[in-house]
């Protein structure tokens, strides 16, 4: 599905090759300033690398269109990103954003439900806590249906137990429809629960992959 | 019409001597700029009464046009200068453009159209109308400015999220951009609706001063108030639209300068 050749981002990245297979969970793992993060922002062109090519689905990224591309592989902040207004706003803005048709209040509501978001759709967003805001963030980009995720690990300021229901909530969903989830976490443990292929980075090289 | 003596503008300056003695009394420590403040504005004004009569009394489109360009470009460095954050070299060259393109067709709009002048260079009509165009202008997008590139920057997130969803950049900046063109009009808007009951406005106020029939003051006090405001939103509209896309590259990237390392 992607396969790196030569990658190289400022002093950040330097991959000489990598492939990421398809409909599988990804896990890149390594220490904080190895280069996780914008691995993945490379694979979704939100940075472009300084030289070196990058394919998804075996056409170079230089040829596909930057929009277009991440309106199938989009990327799930450290952060979560809420916008002012309601649940039911935040859920639908990732649709308007990538021009998609608005779903039904009860697709959004079974959303919510999918991620064990017990709330309504016209709650305010800017109140929920901060695991909360990830599982809507979550439900948002669920709802898109793209054809890649890309997880980068929730903020360290969530505890175990919602990082774990967040990432079970993805991983069971890109299982059950033949999705490809690539996911950045610094946990070894939660790589081993959860990948099927793990690549560990160390200054921006690939220093071990291995099938889970 | 009363014609001012010199002695009796000399009275006038009393009501600096009030304010210094005022701050004075009360310790706050403003003399200086008071002082300078009032030099400044009694100086540029004798040499611009002087530069206008000139200009009247040697009617020619070359000069009308020089005293445009001078006025255009002192706005424009202006906003260079006045603005809060620091000013990219594609957003300069924006800012110089949409005062140059805003303020130049809504004044030649005005001065053809609404009032009809000729010769299209009287400088009567062409440079003080120029004057309240192109300084409304400068204020608004100073303002719009200002709170684009804040916008940029503190809801740089907010932005980023969106281009991760698959947002064009034009979306992702929407927001921000109309709260830029907002910023900038309200006070313009605002002052529209003071008008008349507030306060009268100066150029209106001045008419009336030197004689001229209320109504017909009236009548080129609205009409200015519509250009104004033509001229605000025309110049403001031209550099939201284009001032937006300085902040991201032909990848749809976020390109924010002066940050070290801005995407990561």
């Amino acid at each position: 599905m992607f396969e790196l050749k030569q990658v190289k981002y400022q002093d950040i990245i330097d991959i000489k090759e990598l492939i990421i297979e398809r409909n599988k969970v990804t896990c890149i793992i390594g220490e904080s300033g190895s280069g996780k993060s914008t691995l993945i922002k490379l694979l979704n062109k939100l940075i472009s690398c300084d030289c070196g090519e990058i394919y998804y689905n075996s056409k170079s990224l230089n040829e596909l269109d930057s929009v277009e591309l991440r309106r199938s592989v989009i990327m799930l902040p450290q952060t979560p990103a809420i916008f002012p207004g309601s649940i039911k706003e935040n859920l639908l803005i990732g649709l308007k954003f990538a021009e998609k048709p608005l779903a039904e209040d009860e697709k959004l509501s079974s959303a919510l439900q999918f991620v064990k978001l017990k709330k309504g759709l016209a709650e305010d967003a800017d109140k929920l806590s901060g695991g909360e805001k990830q599982r809507l963030a979550l439900a948002r980009v669920i709802l898109m249906e793209p054809e890649v995720f890309l997880l980068d690990e929730p903020s360290s300021a969530l505890d175990e137990e919602t990082e774990q229901l967040i990432i079970e909530a993805i991983v069971q969903y890109c299982r059950l429809n033949k999705k490809t989830l690539i996911m950045v976490t610094h946990s070894k443990k939660i790589a081993k629960t959860f990948a099927e292929r793990t690549i560990e980075l160390r200054n921006g090289k690939v220093l071990a992959e291995r099938e889970e | 019409m009363i014609d001012l003596q010199f002695s009796q503008l000399i009275t006038a300056y009393v009501f600096i001597l009030l304010l210094l003695f005022i701050v004075r009394v009360r310790g706050i420590s403003r003399e200086k700029e008071i002082l300078i403040s009032t030099l400044r504005m009694t100086i540029q004004l004798i040499l611009t009464g002087y530069i206008l009569v000139y200009l009247f009394e040697h009617i020619s489109p070359f000069f009308t046009v020089l005293v445009i360009a001078i006025m255009e470009l002192f706005a424009i460095f202006n906003i260079y200068k006045r603005t809060k954050v620091k000013l990219s070299y594609a957003l300069k060259k924006i800012i110089a453009i949409s005062m140059l393109l805003g303020t130049l067709s809504s004044l030649i709009y005005f001065l053809l159209i609404v009032i009809n002048i000729s010769p299209w260079y009287d400088p009567r009509y062409f440079i003080p109308i120029a004057g309240m165009m192109i300084g409304n202008s400068m204020t608004g997008i100073s303002l719009g400015v200002d709170r684009l590139v804040d916008g940029m920057k503190t809801q740089k997130q907010l932005v980023e999220a969106a281009l991760m969803l698959g947002a064009t950049s034009k979306a992702a900046a929407k927001q921000i951009a109309d709260n830029a063109f907002d910023a900038s009009i309200l006070p313009t808007i605002n002052s529209m609706v003071g008008t008349g009951i507030v306060f009268l406005p100066g150029m209106m106020t001045g008419q009336i001063l030197a004689g001229i029939s209320p109504i017909t003051a009236i009548e080129y006090q609205i009409a200015i108030l519509l250009g104004i405001l033509g001229s605000v939103a025309l110049t403001v509209i031209i550099f939201v639209h284009f001032g937006y896309k300085t902040f991201f590259n032909k990848e749809s990237q976020l390109i924010i300068e002066d940050s070290s390392n801005p995407v990561l």
